[in-house]
């Protein structure tokens, strides 16, 4: 590496996180600590049935009975469960706001902030925004629009109690709440989030998108999705995070649980951009969170598309249960680490239905002293006939002070099974940079286009309308970590 | 003067390959370079566009008005010395379009000229292509991937064109072009040629100079221009090679 690059890398690593503003709100927590009273102010604060606390005490009692998965290649303090608040939510939520005009003004200055807006006319043409900050779902914008074709979008909250059979019947069954200690947690103390149904054969006209942002000092984030897709059905949606700077670091326990039912197909897109930590590794998100999906009937589809830039740990699998016959998942994985920032993400395929195929394209990019690492299983059960697994891990270095892993497991139960797996390690190519400076362009830019290029194959698939933000998000994350 | 070399000396790894070089060029004038392989034509090219593995032992280089080794690559680009490469690298995933679109608004934001906007540049770039006998989708292809040697040639004269350049550095672009090519390739030159600009065609076939007329002929070998002269000269290489140079 030669002079030059290493200067760039020093700008890119001054760069501030763009988003670390913290609003000023009063907001109202129970008290500190995780046990059986904070599970009931969690659930008498968000008015729910008697058989939800109950669903979420029983994942407690697991929970306690549990220690924390201990295989990624993550290196971090003992988290102190007891030194978390479970709930917070701005006061004066107890009653929903109608409109915005209800909504707290410093609120959505925060999401003007952002870029969201929050604000039907601003909306992006096409997409319906459900906002989570801290633990509440602000406002769902385009509601009635979607409710016109059956399709239901609100906040799990409101789910719990007004579709109480649906939440009855899916909460829990890709992602049980005794899976491992972080799915228990989520059971136990998960306090918003959103909820999809879109019924049988209907497809739907926009994106979905939702905006999480955790704001209030030692809160811990858990928010759960749950996304249903009947018969003959579509819908694409689009999760995007961000968090303020804090010296401490946040606990972020997301579950994430997708049905694809026959014929049906969901594409699940994430922009993380949680707050990674300064530039000495202080600070910063933990993300634990599990993603999980069922394509349980014939010919269904589930796609997992993810653009991993931000937090100081991420623990993130993405997977697809391929249950019905002919059914298809893939995972689309691009993770930048900078700085002191670890990431161990990748995916897991379980082939259970004939004629099932999934497809995984993983980027992994680090810079500074970071750790990236791709870990992904794909098995093939006993029945499992003429299934198929293509997979691409390529990793590109920036630096020589930083690691990029790659940790495939393959397990197969059928012979006929196919499985084709290709990886590489790169250094960024410095005849490359050469090439682009000798047009015009600086290093920053010559460095972002280049691992933007590297980046392609999962960036087009996001939604059109994201493609763009996320590119500059890959940019910017090259310039504030190398940032 | 527009470009003056000094008296340049060069060394990578340890070897000298540019030994006591002089050359002068001045607006508007077109000189080719000639000289066996390995005589350090390429890298007398990458020393100009400020390739940074080199070391310079002695020497100076003014070009227009500026220190050049004040100059980092990109300020060099920006300054109009435009290089096309005797071997264009790949890079895959990064589309022609935007990567010549931030190129020719860093130049222009170095000359505070306003930015060109996406669809002015698209149909300046469609425009140029349909010149240079590009087709239409070779433009949606990235950055010299997957280019046969005689596209990546003609990719660089398409860059070329749109850059405008006050200098341009040919590095044997004419090698490995079979006539129709060379005779797009060097249209391209003698479109974009004018009394403002000026060329330095690095080759080592005398072919080329039948359809680019050089002002002068510099004949390098072992590291030094050994002599310049007019178009005669090349036929002299033509026909008796370099050896009476040796
Ligand atoms: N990166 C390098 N490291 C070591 N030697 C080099 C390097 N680049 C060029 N050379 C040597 O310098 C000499 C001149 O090379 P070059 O400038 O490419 O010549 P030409 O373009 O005239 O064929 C050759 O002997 C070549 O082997
Ligand atoms: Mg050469």
């Amino acid at each position: 590496m030669n002079s030059d690059t290493l200067n760039t890398l020093d700008t890119y690593s001054k760069n501030k996180y763009k988003y670390g503003f913290v609003t000023e709100i009063d907001d109202e927590k129970p008290k500190k600590g995780l046990n059986e009273d904070t599970i009931k102010f969690i659930s008498l604060k968000k008015k729910e049935p008697v058989w939800m606390l109950e669903w979420r005490l029983n994942a407690y009692s697991k929970w306690k009975k549990m220690k924390e998965p201990k295989w990624a290649n993550l290196s971090f303090p003992e988290i102190n469960y007891q030194d978390i608040y479970y709930y917070s939510a701005p006061k004066g939520f107890d009653k929903k706001p109608k409109d915005l005009s209800e909504v707290d003004p410093k609120l959505i200055e925060t999401y003007n902030k952002l870029g969201i807006p929050l604000e039907e006319q601003k909306v992006l043409a096409g997409v319906a925004v459900d906002v989570v900050f801290d633990s509440v779902s602000v406002a769902t914008t385009y509601k009635g629009e979607l409710e016109k074709l059956g399709i239901i979008f609100c906040s799990i909250g409101e789910a719990i109690q007004k579709h109480p059979d649906i939440i009855k019947k899916y909460l829990g069954s890709v992602i049980p709440p005794g899976d491992h200690s972080f799915s228990a947690l989520n059971s136990a103390v998960f306090t918003d989030g959103s909820f999809v149904y879109i019924p049988e054969g209907v497809k739907c006209p926009m994106e979905l998108s939702t905006y999480f942002r955790i704001n209030a000092e030692n809160t811990g984030q858990f928010e759960r999705t749950l996304i249903i897709a009947d018969k003959g059905s579509y819908v694409s949606y689009l999760e995007g995070c961000t968090a303020p700077k804090r010296d401490d670091n946040q606990l972020h326990a997301a579950n994430v649980e997708l049905i694809a039912l026959e014929d049906a197909e969901i594409k699940y897109s994430t922009v993380q951009n949680w707050y990674p930590g300064d530039e000495d590794g202080k600070g910063g998100i933990y993300n634990f969170v599990t993603k999980r999906g069922l394509c349980a009937g014939k010919n269904s589809k589930i796609s997992w598309t993810q653009v991993e830039t931000g937090s100081a740990i991420t623990w993130k699998y993405p997977s697809c249960i391929l249950k019905g016959d002919n059914s298809i998942g893939e995972f689309y994985s691009v993770a930048i680490t900078n700085n002191f920032q670890q990431a161990d993400t990748g995916t897991k395929m379980t082939h259970i239905g004939k004629n099932t195929k999934s497809k995984i394209i993983s980027k992994g990019i680090s810079l500074g002293k970071s750790q990236n690492t791709y870990r992904g299983e794909v098995s093939f059960l006993r029945k499992a006939e003429k299934a198929r697994n293509y997979t691409q891990c390529d990793s590109l270095l920036v630096g020589n002070q930083c690691g990029a892993h790659t940790v495939p497991y393959i397990d197969s139960k059928n012979n006929t099974a196919v499985i084709e797996h290709e990886a590489s390690t790169s250094k960024i190519n410095e005849d490359q940079l050469y090439y682009c400076r000798q047009r015009g362009l600086s290093h920053e830019e010559a460095v972002s286009l280049i691992v933007n290029g590297f980046c392609k194959q999962v960036l087009q698939e996001l939604p059109m309308e994201f493609a763009v933000e996320a590119q500059k998000l890959v940019s910017i994350s090259l310039e504030g970590s190398v940032g | 003067m527009f470009l003056e070399i000094k008296n340049l000396s060069v060394k990578i790894e340890n070897k000298k390959i540019l030994k006591s070089l002089n050359l002068n060029i001045n607006k508007g004038e077109v000189h080719a370079i000639m000289g066996p392989n390995g005589s350090g034509k390429s890298t007398l090219a990458n020393v100009l566009a400020g390739k940074e593995d080199y070391e310079i032992l002695n020497g100076k280089i003014n070009f227009k008005d500026n220190d050049l080794f004040d100059l980092n690559i990109e300020e060099r680009a920006q300054e109009g010395m435009f290089l096309a490469f005797q071997y264009p690298v790949e890079i895959p995933g990064v589309n022609i379009t935007p990567f010549l679109h931030s190129a020719i608004n860093s130049k222009r934001k170095r000359l505070n000229e306003d930015e060109i906007d996406n669809l002015s540049f698209a149909k300046l770039l469609k425009s140029k292509a349909s010149d240079l006998g590009i087709n239409i989708d070779m433009l949606k292809r990235s950055v010299n991937t997957g280019f046969s040697g005689g596209e990546k040639k003609r990719y660089e004269i398409l860059q070329m064109s749109i850059l405008n350049p006050d200098l341009a550095i040919l590095d044997e672009t004419d090698s490995g072009l079979d006539i129709d090519a060379l005779k797009i390739v060097t249209d391209g030159v003698n479109k974009l040629k004018t009394k403002d600009n000026s060329f330095l065609i690095i080759t080592h076939y005398q072919k080329l100079l039948d359809y680019i007329k050089p002002d002068y002929v510099h004949v390098m070998v072992n590291g030094s221009i050994v002599k310049s002269g007019s178009c005669e000269i090349a036929a002299e290489i033509e026909k008796d090679g370099f050896q009476k140079f040796q």
